[in-house]
């Protein structure tokens, strides 16, 4: 363990940037965006100082600690407001700040003729603050308060055109499936607080030696329902597509390359507690699978292009999200996936948004077509990613996705067979709608509205896109050469045994290879040779209908939790209004009833009182009488 | 004479005047057997002063026949005003808080 008193610096330079332009206001406009760049860009410096500083240290020696001051002091429990930048977090920073500043970069164009630019860079460095915040944490209270921050960005960030309704709603959605995530994570919180006693990474990873394994598994379930929160993973993935309404940096720096992966951090860096919970740690694989083959069947379908790709994002995340359900020997892949795929989705999805920049911001891919010619650039690009994402060597998908098929087939027993099948046929459907998504945009013939006049996008918007594609094919080779990325987080996890081999390793490869070609044919023959409808065709088959309704997760969500929730409130109003309410206002109407029942005795008959007294006076000599006899 | 006889006339008289109370509407009347239903108590009180053979019951009607004149005094003078005033002595007439 190494101090550093420059930890900080990472998350306040964007704060900082946040806060100067969130107040400054209007004066800002002018050179906001340049600001909040300036401020990304310095924060990747400090990553890269860091990094330097790291890889001159011995192993042990490689985490670095920051105390920034007494969080929370009751009793024998002690909460620090503290940094950790270990092997893990590492890779995290320089991802967030390196792609965050190219995203920097692009939008300083692609928002140019929006008047709330500056507004959008504050939003952006403050989704960068709150995402170092949450992978540097060193407590899971610290990740929580980052976990949160991060989720208000993006709400902030998907809503930023809430001038428009449908926006509006999209950003709710998002936030408010997310709540149901961060709900899990402050379960686990508390669950690890009341049972190991500690809040804290090092803490918890001392105390799961000697903690029950039931206790591990619930926060381990936990700690996967906040994971498949952020990560937009079966059964909260409902809320991505929608989130496509925030501007296109958006979707490729927070719902592509960033946000969306730190369900894949928290498992990882809780590597120690679902290792000690083999049921939680099943049920991580499940989920990664059911939604890697869910995300991939809804990319099938979408004719909207960012839709298309968000599906994609899901599918691929299930992808790490499995790799990192498999144990020790499959942490370090999942974030290898996750290195790559931040950079050839985010290299995609600003391919995307240069395709809409130049098409008057159509985004049906129906309406495409032939844009090979008109966006040179956008196209090379966009097609390394697309050879990255498919796993075609020497691409960086290969040597990531890859070792996830391979791993998973490994596993022991019948999941490994079944793991290992599904991971391969998610990489033929994947083949299919990227090749799909490919042949719609810019090959073919050109399907275009009238007014669309095609151009290729500007030197700010496509040198990102040069950069990212450049390490779509570089990354893979780069951190697997050697093991490099495998030996640099192997201290973090627990040692393993390689596992028997149940396929050769090339076999796997060959055997991808093949699906992945098999899915490009497919797609070749639907969609390159035939016309393709500029109007999706509605006599299709029951299967793309529900395809095309996101699998009726909608639908789903809608019966299942809303109508009940609907159902819910409603008794609860109707119990509100009867009981609460009723026992209230019967106590008044009750004294009123009975006052009015009684007021007709006050006959003003002196002769009727006289007689009332009489009767009185006689039952109580009657009862006097009665006791005493 | 067997003191109970006393008793059973203190009785007959104290329902007569309870009866004349509640049955009656005229004013004088009504007070006239209240008047009726004190002195049956003054007779009870009187006999059973003579059965135990001590002074307390006698003390006791001395007492009523006070409170008796009091009550004849400011009764009357309410009775003569709610005349003056509504030209009726009848109980019934005089509802007023009633309303």
């Amino acid at each position: 363990m190494t101090t550093s008193s420059s930890l900080v610096y990472l998350i306040a330079l964007p704060l900082v940037g946040a806060t100067i332009l969130l107040l400054a206001g209007r004066r800002a406009d002018k050179w906001g965006h340049i600001l909040g760049t300036l401020m990304s860009a310095s924060s990747f410096a400090v990553g890269v100082y860091q990094l330097t500083q790291m890889l001159g240290r011995s192993n042990e020696a490689r985490p670095v600690t920051q105390k920034l001051f007494e969080w929370i002091s009751v009793g024998s429990f002690k909460v620090d407001a503290g940094l950790m930048l270990d092997q893990l977090s590492i890779c995290f920073v320089l991802l967030i700040t390196g792609v965050g500043t190219l995203i920097h970069i692009y939008s300083i164009s692609y928002m140019s003729h929006d008047h709330d630019r500056r507004r959008f860079f504050a939003y952006l460095n403050l989704f960068i603050a709150a995402m170092l915040l949450l992978v540097l944490g060193n407590s899971y209270l610290n990740l929580y308060v980052g976990w949160e921050g991060v989720g208000l960005a993006s709400y902030l960030l998907i809503g930023f055109w809430n001038q428009k309704p449908a926006y509006a709603t999209a950003s709710k959605k998002a936030f408010v499936m997310n709540r149901i995530g961060d709900m899990g994570l402050s379960f686990a919180i508390m669950i690890a607080f009341a049972t190991l006693g500690t809040v804290s990474f090092d803490g918890i990873k001392a105390a799961s030696e000697h903690a029950s394994t039931a206790a591990l598994t619930a926060i381990g379930i936990m700690l996967l329902v906040a994971a498949t929160g952020k990560s937009a993973q079966f059964p909260l993935q409902a809320w991505l597509g929608d989130a496509m309404a925030g501007p296109t940096p958006v979707s490729a720096l927070i719902h592509a390359a960033t946000m969306v992966t730190a369900g894949v951090y928290l498992i990882t860096r809780s590597n120690f507690i679902f290792d000690a919970a083999p049921t939680a740690q099943l049920l991580v694989v499940i989920v990664g699978a059911i939604t890697l083959i869910f995300g991939a069947l809804i990319g099938t379908a979408k004719d909207d292009i960012k839709k298309a790709l968000a599906a994609s994002t899901m599918s691929q995340i299930g992808y790490m999200i499995l790799g990192a359900g498999l144990g020790p020997v499959g942490y370090a892949f999942a974030i290898m996936h996750l290195l790559t795929h931040g950079f050839f989705k985010a290299g995609m999805f600003l391919g995307a948004g240069s395709v809409m920049h130049g098409m008057n911001d159509e985004v049906n891919m129906r309406k495409y077509g032939a844009l090979r010619k008109f966006m040179p650039i956008t196209f090379i690009t966009f097609g390394l990613g697309y050879l990255a994402i498919l796993g075609v060597p020497p691409f960086a998908g290969f040597y990531s996705k890859d070792k996830i098929i391979e791993t998973a087939f490994n596993a022991a027993g019948n999941k490994g067979l079944i793991l290992g099948i599904v991971t391969l046929l998610g990489a033929g459907i994947t083949a299919f709608y990227m090749s799909r998504v490919m042949i719609l945009t810019f090959t073919g013939k050109s399907r275009w509205d009238d007014d669309a006049h095609p151009h290729e996008s500007p030197l700010l918007m496509w040198l990102p896109m040069a950069i990212l594609a450049i390490g779509s094919v570089a990354s893979g080779f780069l951190l697997s050469n050697g093991n490099a990325l495998v030996n640099w987080l192997a201290p973090l996890f627990a040692e393993h045994e390689e596992e028997a081999e149940r396929l050769n390793p090339n076999l796997v490869s060959g055997l991808a290879l093949a699906v992945v070609a098999l899915g490009v044919a497919i797609a070749f023959i639907k969609y390159s040779r035939q016309e393709v409808a500029a109007v999706a065709p509605e006599d299709v088959s029951v299967f793309t209908k529900i395809a095309r309704k996101d699998l009726m997760q909608d639908a789903f969500n809608e019966a299942v939790f809303m109508r009940t929730g609907q159902a819910l409130t409603a008794t609860l109003v109707k119990t509100d209004e009867a009981v609460i309410d009723g026992a209230v206002q019967g106590v008044g109407s009750m004294a009123m009833g009975s006052g009015s029942v009684l007021r007709g005795i006050q006959t003003g008959f002196v002769r009727s009182y006289a007689a009332l007294i009489l009767v009185g006076a006689a039952l109580l000599i009657g009862a006097i009488w009665m006791v005493t006899k | 004479m067997d003191a109970a006889n006393y008793l059973y006339l203190s009785v007959l008289l104290f329902t007569i005047g309870a009866v004349g109370v509640v049955v009656r509407r005229n004013a004088i009347v009504v007070f006239m057997c209240v008047e009726l239903m004190l002195n049956a108590a003054n007779l009870a009180f009187v006999t059973f002063s003579r059965i135990n053979g001590d002074l307390n019951g006698q003390v006791v009607a001395f007492f009523t026949m006070v409170v008796a004149a009091c009550e004849v005094v400011v009764g009357l003078a309410i009775i003569v005003t709610i005349y003056r005033s509504r030209r009726s002595a009848s109980v019934d007439d005089a509802s007023l808080l009633k309303r």
